[in-house]
């Protein structure tokens, strides 16, 4: 034994497909340590984590999902250059543990022989042993270990069947088998070398999963697939609306509850203020959303690891195709209807960069949650409620025609950047459809907890950092309390004399021929946070005193003319301007931080801003101008 | 039909894997071009020699499911008419 002190920790790569169980087998090497960022410079999921050895704690790197070490994609760039030691900063790994399905090994045996031209210690885990076994499948695993000439280990990741044997093996590599000779290079060679391989321990070959057979004859079906597919993304708008409510509302009434208590304990003055308004109401404004990310994520990678998203991109494939993007850009874009954040973070599973940017560049044009609020007061303001055919009535068409609004923009732009900016040779497009699995519950938990930490850390530095910001736009500067002036009068004149209210009337020249005026302006600077900000400034500005839920008493004041000037804050042109401008507009510093980071700059999160915040404007204009007459 | 006619006219040109029929087997000969995207469908299995089922295509022209190497990869036309096939020897 070598003194523990003598050596530093090993490193280990995991390298398999999408689909190879990699994760999970991740997961229960690591235990739920493991810590999640991203390489240096690219945006690339790069997971660590610890594994207890007998020789002590063993780092585990899990590289991303990669069907051939030939790279064409970022991610599989990435894993060429940890396998190469060419990381900065991070030494060649000292083993790699190539993850394969035991039931797709003719298709993911030829990867083993791209890893052993590394010449580094190899040893291969077969996942899905359990399934090969019940799809009438046998392996000799002893032949194969003959065939191959280093360790082969049979696993079962979610049950930890085999997960403590390979974790015993992780702190010695140098002690593993090595063949005398690494297989062929060329790709016709390495699958001829495979299918050698597999033709000697193959006992009986694996039959086709009677389930996926069975499931895909209806969920693929031209009408069948598309019926369950309708109800699919019923399910997902449902979830998103209605069944993540009572948690936002639970989460809401806390934020507002910790908000009271606190300004009721501390003495009144700008540092209550600052706690109440900018710290607490600002994050909570943002963290209130957070049932609906976790649901949202649950979704996803529960249908994702059932193997339905795969499906559900085939169908949506030939509508994507038509503005130039793929299968899977749909449920990016689908996600991004409760959040753009967590769905410029789905954006990941796109393989090719040129989709993946515009997908990113247009998720911000799906009508997300934050913008309801807004749509919600000002249709309820500025639409007649008259029926228009059978239960249908005008506000609930005027919502749906801005929904369908961003939709229909999303697509036209993307079409447009892919024509334009995004022009180049384009990547084959290829999906693997696995079989259907019923997911491990811990693997979609510690993958929607990943995202919501991700969340969280971005709620606690650039949201605070930028609401913060704009309270001290709000609040200064302070304007004394004179006697026998009420709480409500007191907050209006406070942002009548603030410096937001300065920018207000700055911009007011602007923003005049799209009918608002400098008030309409404040709540626009609030909106930069995020989208929903701007219906709380506007009621602080007309100094609305109903609480946030009466939306009617509130819509009820846009309406009313101002006794003095006989002009109403808002008329029907400066309210639909408003609302298309909403339609465009990107108002959400959490939106603008993901995409600079999941694009790979600032450059696309200022190109986002510019293109979609310039064509909100002409298009409030246009409307404005139209309805005006 | 109209493959059959094509066939007839075109004295033997290539059937490529958006040639085939349900459930079609047929035997990969080449993937037709070079560069990265060619050689990422022969990594993905589609090499000289793999036996490749035709599953089902979505509907208007959709992608196309083909079962080989005991998995289910999904292609559009577009990438399936750069595979050159045989019939299978059954």
């Amino acid at each position: 034994m070598p003194a523990p002190e003598a050596r530093r920790a090993r490193r280990i790569a995991l390298l398999g497909s999408p689909n190879s169980g990699k994760t999970t087998l991740f997961n229960a090497l690591t235990g739920l340590r493991a810590k999640t960022g991203n390489y240096p410079g690219v945006t690339v999921d790069r997971r660590h984590g610890l594994a207890a050895t007998p020789e002590g704690p063993v780092e585990v790197i899990d590289l991303p999902g990669t069907y051939s070490l030939q790279a064409i994609s970022e991610d599989e760039a990435v894993s060429v250059r940890v396998l190469r030691g060419e990381m900065a900063g991070e030494p060649q790994p000292d083993g790699i543990v190539v993850v394969a399905d035991a039931t797709t090994l003719q298709r993911s045996l030829p990867l083993l022989a791209e890893a052993m031209q590394f010449g580094l210690p190899t040893c291969l885990a077969l996942t899905m042993v359990d399934e090969l076994k019940a799809r009438g499948g046998e392996i000799d695993l002893f032949a194969l270990r003959r065939e191959l000439g280093i360790p082969v280990l049979g696993v079962v990741g979610h049950k930890g069947i085999g997960v403590a044997d390979l974790r015993d093996r992780l702190g010695e590599p140098g002690n593993w088998e090595q063949p005398p000779l690494a297989p062929a290079v060329d790709t016709q060679d390495r699958f001829a070398w495979a299918d050698k391989v597999l033709s000697l321990a193959t006992r009986s070959q694996p039959q086709d999963s009677a389930l996926t057979q069975r499931l895909d004859s209806v969920l693929l079906h031209p009408v069948g697939g598309a019926v369950v597919f309708l109800a699919f993304v019923v399910l997902f708008f449902q979830s998103i609306f209605s069944w993540a409510a009572p948690a936002m509302d639970f989460l809401s009434g806390g934020v507002e509850g910790l908000a009271d208590w606190l300004a009721i304990s501390l003495a009144p003055g700008w540092l209550a203020s600052l706690l109440v308004d900018g710290v607490v109401r600002g994050v909570g404004a943002v963290v209130v959303f957070l049932p609906q990310i976790a649901l949202l994520f649950t979704l996803i990678f529960f249908f994702e690891a059932c193997g339905y998203m795969a499906r559900a991109a085939f169908l949506m494939d030939r509508l994507m195709g038509w503005v130039g993007l793929e299968g899977r850009c749909f449920i990016a874009l689908l996600s991004s209807y409760a959040c753009a954040v967590p769905g410029i973070l789905a954006t990941r599973t796109i393989p090719s960069p040129r989709d993946r940017l515009a997908t990113i560049l247009v998720a911000p044009l799906t009508t997300c949650s934050a913008r309801l609020p807004v749509y919600a007061l000002l249709v309820t303001a500025f639409v007649p409620d008259d029926p228009v055919l059978g239960p249908l009535r005008l506000p609930g068409l005027a919502l749906f025609a801005l929904y369908l609004l961003g939709a229909a923009s999303a697509l036209v732009f993307a079409a447009i950047f892919k024509r334009g900016l995004l022009r180049g040779a384009a990547l084959p497009f290829y999906l693997e459809l696995p079989p259907y699995r019923f997911p491990s519950i811990q693997t979609v938990a510690v993958q929607v907890w990943q995202r919501l930490k991700m969340f969280l850390r971005r709620a606690g530095t650039v949201i605070l950092a930028a609401s913060v910001i704009l309270w001290a736009l709000l609040n200064f500067p302070r304007v004394e309390a004179a006697p026998g002036v009420s709480a409500s009068q007191l907050g209006q004149q406070q942002i009548e004399q603030s410096y937001a209210a300065d920018i207000g009337r700055a911009i007011e020249p602007v923003i005049a021929p799209m009918g608002w005026d400098w008030r309409i302006g404040i709540g626009l600077v609030g909106s930069i946070a995020a989208r929903e900000v701007i219906v709380s400034t506007m009621a602080q500005v007309y100094a609305y005193e109903g609480g946030d839920e009466d939306t009617a008493g509130f819509a009820e004041l846009l309406r009313r003319p101002d006794p003095e000037t006989g002009v109403a804050p808002l008329d029907l042109a400066g309210a639909l301007a408003l609302l298309v401008f909403f339609v465009y507009a990107l108002q959400c510093i959490s939106t603008i931080a993901v995409i600079r980071r999941e694009a790979g700059g600032w450059r696309y999160a200022v190109f986002a801003v510019a293109y979609q915040t310039g064509f909100a404007f002409l298009a409030a204009w246009l409307t404005h101008a139209i309805v005006a007459g | 039909m109209s493959t059959l006619l094509t066939l007839s006219l075109n004295k033997m040109p290539r059937r490529t894997l958006a040639d085939l029929s349900r459930h079609e087997r047929a035997t990969v000969l080449s993937v037709l071009d070079d560069g990265p995207a060619a050689d990422r469908l022969r990594e993905l299995g589609l090499c000289r020699g793999t036996e490749v089922v035709f599953d089902r295509q979505a509907p208007f022209g959709g992608p196309i499911i083909f079962k080989l190497r005991g998995y289910r990869l999904c292609l559009r036309p577009s990438e399936a008419r750069r595979v050159a096939v045989e019939a299978s020897a059954d």
